[in-house]
């Protein structure tokens, strides 16, 4: 019995050292935190449940047996976050690398099973040099069944990958099919195709951080949703935003105490949108003054910047704030935004979260490279999201909602609940201009009929009445009370109950 | 008295006199321009009348229009607050002919006293002491001895032709009389190819101190003290006081008897201001005479406890004075810093854009704040960049001061840059506190520019103690959300580490009561009774005694906190997290140097290159225009463009990349 109790020791000792107090340092040196260093830092202090600290490899070939480390490069278990349940895996780079063995990918997706039973978010903290090559399709199988566990988890519960390291190849796919990506700067990357394969297939020269660092994929790519000065901002970031987020599909979000009252006006709002309709505003200034305390957890923020999404709290409870961006291209919709849009839409809807949408969309953006690009399947995407979710929907039109993107940006057509317009708002096919142009195109040359008729198109469209006296407007609001007038929709909306017809499940233009 | 006043002014100083003529139960009528249509001073005034698109000249400055306007409305008279037409005899003299009172002195007094020459020579006749000098030819250097001798040393040679201080020589003593004088020539011939030199008194350590004066039209001429505004950036007033620290009361009796004189010599009414130059010995010479109201009244409202601006309409109605000069009282001291949109960081470029978020000090006493904006206006490119005036009064300059920081503290203001961390940090300089006061302040104690404020080891103290307790408090709160694990739940740990710069903190957080805290540092326990709660902008809090505000701004996970001028980032860990942290590499800000940035808001109007040129360091590369000013960027080193980020016409943010270079 001593005896063993001596061994446990030993062995528990060794698997927190990893791959040994060396690699640690180097660890340190290249400015990245050990996986359980990482952990401290994610968890609530002394909530971490460590599970398979035990588990070695099995492989024998290129001298593997010899090499043992319990753990086999990934710690994995469950802990709390404020108080909430969230699984947890770790990748430890000291270890072979981080590289994934068939143990490995076992131990990740034991707590995986787990949480979708018992309903709670998995949290996984890349940082692995790939497959485990001495292990052969072992290893590969070990990524499949790590797959299938996050499709599986896929709506069910919250999963969120923080990449701290390389990963690359087949990697990439687990953290790309979960909920979010945040990633370090300087220190993460992440490619399908490794520079040097780009070299010889391509013939490109490329770095790295060019191929897959935190900017190219936070700005260029869109794969990644934030990124990080360093580990421990990312995992402190990363707590706050675990806040907002339910534990599973079957829970509604938490509720924190706020220390706002809904009934706050701002009447700084009411200047927000500018006299002359080519002049940009910022709408994150309505975002931060509508939401709780200010506290706005953008998504997504240098990528496709056209479209605002993210996270925030109205009453204390969580919201998905979906606006268009009237600083960058006019607001319109294109290829990225609408892709980015969409699937934050279609988060919000399997987790149960409102969405709140602001709209100031002159339509979608014309040109060869966004009709080749398949703007008409990707901008599909975004009115398909919206029309099929069933959370509590409120919509506030703050200036032009025109043509088919008035339709897809959360309209009353598409089941929006609450459809509010300022005073502001011009809801109609296009801009008075281009109407004109093509309604009287015989008196396209005469411009002095011409801008008569442009000015009767903007007195009889160019204001929120035609839609509102249709319905498809429920109210026009006063800007200064939209903070009001959401809170007392999202209230009377919490205990919404709205299926779809059953099917197997939906088929969206992807 | 009238019914009716129209204001043709705009921003601060038009809400400022429509608050006295409510006061006063008179309507008021606002002028705007296209840019000012929901600007304060409209919606603050009974009627409002559009006069023209936004540069001042096709708008504010048409005579026309405010004279139709004024007939329109039915107003009886005009205020002209300052700058705009305030001082425009033809302004005054239209009025006058369509039977509208002008609100100032008659046009006689605004005319003599707008020409240099004539005013001076007025002033001199008038017995108000003039800056000695010869104006006369002066044939070589023995002659030039003499009449430095007549003046006094230090005398100032100066070239007549002179300008940008070319041919300019200070001397002490004869002997560097003889030589300043061949040398001023010889340099005036060779800059501006005429030899001629002139000679004044050296004004040493020059302070700028003017004198209020009233007069009404049935031959009373008080003054009201003096302000002092030496406080100056590129001749632009910055802070004014009243009194002067360096004043006694002989001294501005003498003052206030020459301006008085000088007010009476060209028969005027109304608020006037005469300007003097102060030697370090207290001799004071004329500089010229300002008629109409100044921008800086309100220090003298703070002491005096009068209204100018009602005086100013009383006078125009034909009352007499109120008061008499023995009946003039100072009390106390009040303090006037100037609140402009400008980066103190970047040269003072001028910052254009929305008020986002706007919060006056209104909760404090002792505080004035003469402003013509709410939160959501928009600082235009077309008129003067000043936000606010913000003044304060305490029984004395001490108290004015304290109180005048706390006035800083506590106004918040986001969306544009603004030049308060740079009044707090004047104010906060030793020699302002002492007074010692000089034209030269700015660029004496500032000589490489505002770098930005300093931080004492008060306001650090300060910033760690509030950011222990709002990291508490917000941890605090997170421990209360909802669905946690049931007898698992969130407990907040006591010890934190403050990370500020380079420097890791230990403090120990305890809430004793709702809003009572103890911080413990190492070097000992303070007290913090707050009731700060999260989200809200300012912390408001009693540290040990010690009313404490500070501007709380969240970046990610640290706190971005403003107090005294100096704005910090402080992340608050747990002690486990901030051993961590301390791991983390030092990153070096991105390398910019490759980029030419935007150095301010502003519009692109031209790019002078194109991608693939070669250029020379002072090449022109870009024009932003800004504030109704073209901004011509240059090269500053050689080398090839090789791409561009923005195209002409674009809108421009500040560090925004204009062009990339190899």
């Amino acid at each position: 019995m001593q005896d063993i109790i001596r061994q446990l020791e030993e062995k528990r000792a060794r698997a927190r050292l990893g791959g040994g107090q060396q690699r640690i340092e180097n660890q340190h040196a290249k400015g990245k935190l050990s996986a359980r260093e990482r952990l401290a830092l994610l968890l609530d202090e002394d909530s971490f449940e460590e599970w398979d600290m035990f588990v070695e490899h099995r492989c024998v070939d290129f001298g593997m047996a010899d090499q043992r480390v319990p753990s086999d490069g990934v710690v994995t278990g469950h802990g709390t976050i404020n108080g909430r349940l969230v699984f947890v895996f770790s990748q430890d780079f000291t270890v072979f690398g981080g590289s994934l063995s068939e143990s490995h990918a076992a131990k990740i997706c034991k707590i995986m099973d787990k949480a979708i039973q018992v309903g709670a978010p998995v949290i996984g903290l890349n940082d692995s040099g790939g497959a485990r090559i001495q292990e052969g399709v072992d290893s590969l199988a070990g990524y499949a069944e790590v797959f299938q566990r996050n499709v599986d988890a896929s709506g069910v519960v919250p999963q969120l990958s923080l990449i701290m390291g390389p990963c690359a190849g087949g990697a990439v796919y687990s953290p790309a099919m979960t909920d979010f990506i945040f990633m370090v700067e300087d220190s993460s990357y992440m490619f399908v195709t490794g520079p040097e394969v780009v070299k010889t297939v391509t013939h490109e020269t490329v770095t790295a951080e060019e191929l897959g660092g935190a900017i190219t994929h936070t700005s260029k790519s869109g794969v990644a949703d934030l990124s990080f000065e360093n580990d421990v901002e990312a995992l402190q970031m990363t707590r706050q935003f675990f806040d907002f987020l339910p534990s599973s599909n079957r829970e509604q979000p938490p509720v924190r105490p706020s220390f706002d009252t809904p009934n706050r006006e701002e009447p700084s709002l009411d200047t927000l949108v500018p006299p002359s309709p080519n002049k940009p505003y910022d709408m994150k200034e309505l975002i931060e003054k509508v939401v709780d305390e200010k506290d706005f957890f953008e998504v997504q923020p240098n990528y496709a910047k056209n479209i605002i999404i993210g996270l925030a709290r109205m009453e204390g409870r969580t919201v998905g704030i979906v606006a268009n961006q009237p600083m960058v291209l006019a607001g319109c919709l294109d290829i990225d935004s609408a892709r980015k849009a969409a699937r934050f839409v279609r988060f919000c809807d399997c987790f149960n979260i409102p969405i709140v949408t602001f709209v100031d969309v002159p339509g979608f953006l014309p040109g060869t490279s966004q009709e080749f690009g398949g703007i008409i399947k990707h901008g599909a995407k975004l009115l398909y999201a919206f029309a099929e979710a069933t959370v509590p929907k409120v919509t506030v039109i703050t200036r032009k909602a025109y043509g088919g993107a008035y339709d897809v940006m959360s309209s009353k057509h598409l089941r929006g609940d609450v459809n509010y317009a300022w005073p502001t708002s011009e809801i109609a096919v296009m801009g008075p201009k281009g109407a004109v142009e093509i309604i009287f195109r015989q008196e396209a040359k005469d411009p002095e009929k011409l801008e008569a008729r442009t000015e009767e198109y903007r007195t009889k469209f160019a204001n929120p009445f035609v839609a509102a006296s249709r319905g498809f407007i429920d109210d026009v609001i006063m800007p200064h009370g939209t903070r009001r007038r959401i809170c007392a929709s999202l209230a009377m909306l919490r205990d919404k109950k709205l299926n779809n017809p059953w099917k197997k499940h939906s088929n969206i233009p992807l | 008295m009238f019914d009716k006043i129209l204001i043709a002014n705009r921003g601060e100083i038009a809400c400022r006199v429509i608050r006295t003529c409510r006061r006063l139960g008179i309507k008021t009528v606002a002028v705007y321009s296209e840019a000012d249509a929901t600007a304060l001073h409209v919606e603050m005034a009974d009627e409002a009348v559009f006069v023209g698109p936004p540069p001042s000249a096709q708008s504010y400055l048409l005579i026309e229009r405010i004279v139709e306007a004024c007939k329109a409305t039915g107003a009886q008279a005009v205020h002209p607050g300052y700058g705009f037409l305030s001082e425009n005899t033809q302004f005054a003299q239209a009025l006058a002919d369509a039977g509208i009172v002008f609100i100032g002195p008659p046009a006689g007094a605004i005319a003599a006293m707008g020409d240099k020459i004539t005013s001076k020579k007025l002033a001199k006749e008038a017995g108000v002491s003039t800056v000695p000098g010869h104006m006369g030819l002066i044939e070589d250097a023995e002659e030039a001895v003499g009449l430095a001798r007549d003046i006094g040393y230090p005398v100032m040679i100066k070239a007549t032709a002179g300008g940008g201080g070319k041919g300019m020589r200070v001397a002490h003593d004869d002997q560097e009389m003889r030589d300043g004088f061949r040398a001023a020539r010889s340099e005036a011939k060779s800059s501006f190819a005429d030899d001629r030199v002139f000679i004044e008194k050296f004004i040493e350590e020059p302070r700028h101190i003017e004198i209020q004066v009233l007069a009404d039209t049935h031959g009373n001429v008080i003054h009201l003290g003096e302000r002092e505004c030496s406080i100056q950036r590129r001749h632009q007033k910055v802070i004014e006081e009243a009194p002067s620290p360096v004043m006694d009361p002989e001294t501005r009796s003498r003052m206030g008897e020459q301006a008085k004189a000088l007010a009476r010599a060209v028969d005027y009414c109304s608020a006037g201001t005469v300007e003097f130059i102060m030697d370090r010995d207290k001799s004071f010479f004329f500089l010229e005479m300002n008629t109409r109201l100044q921008v800086e009244h309100p220090v003298t409202e703070l002491v005096t406890g009068l209204d100018l601006v009602e005086q100013m309409i009383r006078v125009a109605a034909g009352e007499e004075l109120p008061l008499t000069q023995s009946d003039v009282a100072l009390d106390g001291w009040a303090l006037e810093a100037r609140v402009y949109a400008e980066d103190p960081l970047r040269g003072f470029l001028p910052s254009i854009g929305r008020l986002s978020y706007y919060r006056e000090p209104e909760a404090l006493d002792d505080v004035r704040v003469d402003s013509g904006v709410v939160e959501g206006s928009e600082i235009t490119m077309y008129y003067d960049p000043m936000i606010a005036k913000l003044c304060s009064w305490g029984r004395n300059r001490e108290d004015a001061l304290e109180t005048m920081q706390a006035a800083l503290d506590s106004y918040y203001v986001r969306g544009i840059n603004h030049n308060m961390a740079f009044l707090a940090d004047v104010m906060g300089t030793p020699r302002f506190r002492d007074g010692r006061l000089s034209t030269n302040f700015i660029p004496e104690e500032y000589p490489d520019g505002f770098q930005g404020a300093q931080m004492d080891e008060a306001v650090r103290a300060t910033l760690l103690v509030v950011s222990a307790v709002l990291q508490r408090a917000t941890a605090d709160r997170e421990a209360r959300i909802a669905g946690q694990v049931e007898g698992h739940e969130k407990g907040v740990g006591n010890d934190w580490v403050v990370l500020m710069e380079d420097e890791h903190v230990p403090v120990h957080v305890t809430r004793s009561d709702e809003a009572i805290w103890r911080v413990a540092l190492s070097e000992g326990e303070v007290q913090v009774q707050s009731s700060w709660k999260p989200g809200e902008p300012l912390f408001h809090g009693r540290i040990s005694g010690r009313n404490v505000i500070v501007q709380v701004d969240r970046r990610g996970a640290r706190w971005l906190l403003t107090h005294g001028g100096t704005s910090r980032q402080l992340l608050v860990l747990r002690p486990h997290a901030a051993k961590l942290a301390a791991l983390m590499p030092k990153k070096q800000p991105p390398d910019l140097s490759k980029y030419l940035l935007s150095p301010m808001p502003g519009l692109l109007v031209q790019l002078l290159v194109e991608e693939g040129m070669p250029v020379k360091a002072g090449e022109e590369l870009a024009i932003v225009e800004a504030m109704k000013m073209e901004n011509v960027l240059r090269a500053e080193q050689d080398g090839k463009v090789v791409k561009l980020h923005a195209e002409p016409g674009s809108n421009l943010a500040v560090d925004q990349a204009i062009l990339e270079f190899e």
